[in-house]
């Protein structure tokens, strides 16, 4: 195995490598979801009809799922916290925490869909629905990612290795989470 | 820290060295070949799409008849290939993955298993694109662009399966060189040698930083477009179909609001490998380093607003239209200053006309006619007129064909004695120089003159169109494709040049080409972990020809020594 | 490795992650109860306005976004700049029903019959 490069330790910009490196990707997500949601406030404003589409989802799951997301997010800050106090163990126990969350926030949407699926609303029941469920799913398929990353990241914490690396999936994680706190609104509330 | 090079490992098997390294020189290699491969194909799809134009309804050499299915799906392949298959690995993923590490004094990329990784998602791209060739139907043929309704609906492009699997590999693609730029831009900022200031950072990594940054700045909206047109596809979504309240007009938006970005994105590297060239060959300092970089900067942040000049005649709203023009005439200037520094650098220095500085010169003077009748182009106005004629086409050549190829071959004859350890042959350069760079034009002039007589772009056959099917223009047509028979038979040699010299060339010392950049203090090739001793850097890299000094150039690396302190009179630094 | 080594020492202003959370989570029940009233002007504020307040609050707090390096900030705020430029650019051809040539022919259809 290629042992860490020289080229990883040095940060001249005074930004830890793997922070500036999630900087980045942050940037380049924000412009992912901006195109997507953009296009679908667009969408919106021209056709006022989608209100009354909107009207049959689900705002309690959205809401509890807002508060999921939220609270997901503080154990993450609260990991981190924990990790740069060197305590990896609370770390990764905290890490878990919000791992669970995310597997609570995917429950709920599945629940969610199979509802609406049932009621006869499916990606091709309309435009509305359309961007529905493209934008939740992307979203959705960006927290199972965050999952797989927070767990990989609590097994080496557990350990007290890699501690940085708590702090830089956070980001990502918080960055989800307000991904979402737009998405409720957007399509949710507005009705 | 300045330290040893990685200690010396176990003896790697091929795999391990070769396929499955995380050496950025490795994966740059791979890079690098993948899209010399990919330009074959590239290359073959014109060459018989542009016999057809020539000799329409003939059996075309190593193919047969063509048909009007067949021709859009090689016009469509030839476009993508070239400009995701070709410009963006070598010039981006090649050159960016070679030439960062080195030139900043260091070790390898910030991540090296996420490099590797991007280049087997990107090899994975170009796989599932190739395959789209052997699908039923065949490849795409909806062109590059990929317009809705005919991209979204089968029964419209006939290429139902071919235009799913060009969505999903120009995606993959598109992760691929998201991942490598995070890591070029982070390696970028925090990995430079101790000593190296933000503006002793040679041209060409400003450059491919820059252009990392735009790439990935303006895709975003593009792969919530794609995604949007696979659910069109797959799902009969109505994203952008106007019977469901959607809009192809969205689509348009989407895509070249990354399509404008991205030519920037290919441009500014070439540009970069040109700023590398031209002062060694000149044995000067680069005129304007700090002008070339914030207008570097300014073009790539002009190029988010200048989109919509590609969409004057799909209906768009003519305000914006006005709009666009300004911006896209106002966007002409950085480029051209950048220019004007490269002839300001050639002025008055000593110039040695060797392959890598013909290929640089040559980059110059097309590109410049390139750049000149985009103005035409970015006039709204005039465009009415010229929108989907070869106009355009001999326009973006002008400006692409200096960017992907010539900018290409002036950086593979510039680095090849650093990445192969052996020097090319000048002799087999200069022919291949030459030969293309003559049937480049015989290509593309005749074309400015079709595509001004009212040829459409992307026509498989213009006998329905009287007022084009003149024996006038159809031997303009027959002459461009001449020139593109002239300009393919003449790569053998430098395929030939390239392996024969990779094989058997004469061994390369350290620095053959006396430059100032770190690269060239490694050895050639250099090892794994690149440097004995990683260097310090203590002035910029375009020290050639200083006041003072015996030699003429002055690399990064060497400390600063006073005359007195050389001879030794007084403490040793 | 620990390139944070200045920053060992706790921050100045050590943050009550715990009370922002409690914020975020009224803010929460505000922009789901403001709706309900169902005025127009009202579920705009409660619902994106505050979608921008709880989206501060978790870059700045949550993120760290207040201590980070400035540029950083710039870096988001340039890409959100960008998504402005998009719509502004998209907008005006998007939402037009008629141009001077051309009149939008789709017909919105009626509330399906679904209930809830």
């Amino acid at each position: 195995m290629t042992s860490r490069p020289i080229a990883t330790t040095r940060s001249v910009m005074e930004v830890p490598t793997g922070r500036l490196a999630m900087w980045w990707v942050l940037a380049s997500e924000t412009v992912v979801f901006g195109g997507l949601l953009g296009s679908y406030v667009m969408m919106r404003l021209r056709h006022g009809a989608w209100a009354d589409e909107a009207a049959n989802t689900s705002t309690w799951a959205g809401a509890f799922n807002t508060l999921v997301l939220l609270t997901s997010s503080l154990s993450a800050v609260l990991a981190h916290q924990a990790a740069e106090r060197g305590d990896g163990a609370k770390a990764a126990r905290l890490l878990r925490y919000t791992m669970l969350g995310g597997v609570v926030f995917l429950l709920v949407k599945a629940f969610e869909w199979r509802h609406e699926i049932a009621e006869g609303f499916t990606i091709t029941s309309g435009l509305f629905w359309s961007f529905y469920y493209t934008a939740a799913g992307l979203h959705a398929a960006h927290v199972l990612a965050g999952m797989i990353a927070l767990f990989i990241v609590s097994r080496t914490a557990a350990r007290s290795a890699e501690l940085h690396r708590v702090e830089n999936v956070g980001i990502y994680w918080h960055f989800v989470d307000v991904v979402w706190i737009f998405l409720f609104p957007l399509l949710y509330i507005a009705k | 820290m300045s330290g040893a090079a990685q200690p010396v490992h176990r003896d790697a098997g091929f795999i391990r060295t070769y396929l499955w390294s995380t050496d950025h020189k490795v994966i740059a290699m791979q890079y690098l070949f993948t899209g010399m491969l990919m330009a074959l194909i590239g290359g073959f799809a014109v060459y018989v799409f542009r016999m057809q134009l020539a000799f329409p309804g003939e059996s075309v050499p190593l193919f047969g008849r063509v048909s009007a299915g067949q021709y859009n799906a090689l016009v469509t392949m030839h476009g993508t290939i070239m400009i995701f298959w070709v410009a963006m690995p070598v010039l981006l993923a090649a050159f960016g993955n070679f030439l960062i590490p080195l030139m900043l004094g260091c070790d390898d990329m910030v991540f090296p298993k996420v490099n590797r990784l991007s280049y087997q998602i990107f090899l994975l791209s170009a796989v599932v694109l190739v395959a789209s060739f052997f699908v039923p139907g065949g490849a795409f043929g909806g062109a590059w662009t990929a317009y809705p309704p005919l991209s979204a609906n089968a029964t419209y492009n006939l290429t139902q399966h071919g235009a799913t699997l060009w969505v999903v590999a120009v995606a993959l693609e598109f992760v691929a060189f998201l991942l490598g730029g995070i890591n070029f831009v982070t390696t970028a900022m925090n990995s430079r040698a101790p000593g190296m200031r933000m503006f002793d950072v040679p041209i060409v990594v400003w450059m491919i930083v820059i252009a990392s940054i735009l790439f990935m700045a303006s895709v975003g909206p593009l792969i919530a477009g794609a995604v949007m047109l696979v659910f069109d596809q797959l799902l009969g979504t109505g994203f952008y179909d106007p019977g469901t309240g959607g809009d192809p007009i969205l689509w348009q938006h989407l895509f070249w609001f990354f399509g404008h970005p991205e030519v920037y994105v290919v441009l500014l590297p070439a540009m970069g490998i040109v700023a590398e060239v031209i002062p060694v060959f000149s044995r000067k300092k680069l005129f304007g380093y700090r002008t070339i970089v914030y207008t570097a900067v300014a073009t790539g942040v002009i190029s988010f607003f200048v989109w919509a000049h590609h969409q004057f005649v799909a209906g768009i709203d003519p305000r914006m239209a006005s709009l666009f023009t300004i911006t896209t005439l106002i966007i002409s200037v950085p480029i051209a200053e950048m220019v004007f520094c490269y002839i300001a650098t050639l002025y008055g220095g000593s110039i040695t006309l060797s392959t890598p500085m013909l290929w640089a010169l040559a980059f110059v003077a097309e590109f410049l006619l390139g750049g000149v009748t985009g103005i035409f182009l970015g006039a709204a106005g005039a465009d009415i007129y010229l929108h989907d004629t070869y106009f355009v086409l001999a326009h973006f050549h002008y400006t692409f064909f200096p960017i992907a190829i010539i900018g290409a071959f002036a950086g593979i004859t510039f680095w090849f004695p650093k990445m192969f350890g052996r020097m090319m042959d000048e002799r087999l350069g200069k022919i291949h120089f030459w030969v293309t760079i003559v049937a480049f034009n015989v290509i593309f002039i005749p074309l400015f003159l079709t595509g001004a007589a009212g040829d459409h772009r992307r026509i498989f056959d213009y006998s329905g169109f009287p007022d084009l099917a003149t024996p006038g223009l159809q031997s303009l047509r027959i002459t461009a494709t001449m020139g593109l028979v002239a300009l393919l038979a003449i790569q053998p040699v430098f395929v030939v040049n390239f392996i024969r010299s990779m094989v058997r060339g004469p061994i390369a010392e350290a620095n053959p080409w006396r430059a100032n950049t770190l690269e060239w203090s490694a050895a050639s090739p250099p090892p794994h972990g690149n440097f004995a001793e990683l260097p310090e850097v203590y002035r910029g890299p375009y020290e050639y020809s200083p006041e003072d000094r015996d030699e003429d150039f002055w690399p990064q690396h060497v400390p600063d020594v006073s005359p007195a302190e050389a001879a030794g009179i007084g403490g040793v630094r | 490795m620990n390139s944070r080594a200045h920053v060992d020492a706790p921050h100045p202003h050590q943050t009550n992650y715990v009370a922002i959370w409690a914020v975020l989570c009224v803010l929460l029940g505000v922009s789901v109860v403001g709706p309900m009233a169902g005025i127009r002007f009202l579920t705009l504020i409660t619902a994106f306005g505050i979608a921008i307040v709880k989206a501060y609050l978790v870059c700045r707090h949550f993120m760290h976004l207040r201590i980070e390096k400035t540029w950083v900030v710039y870096i988001l705020g340039f890409m959100l700049a960008l998504m402005l430029v998009f719509f502004g650019g998209v907008a005006p051809d998007v939402l037009t029903h008629e141009g001077l040539q051309w009149r939008k022919t789709y017909v919105e259809p009626t509330a399906p019959g679904g209930e809830r």
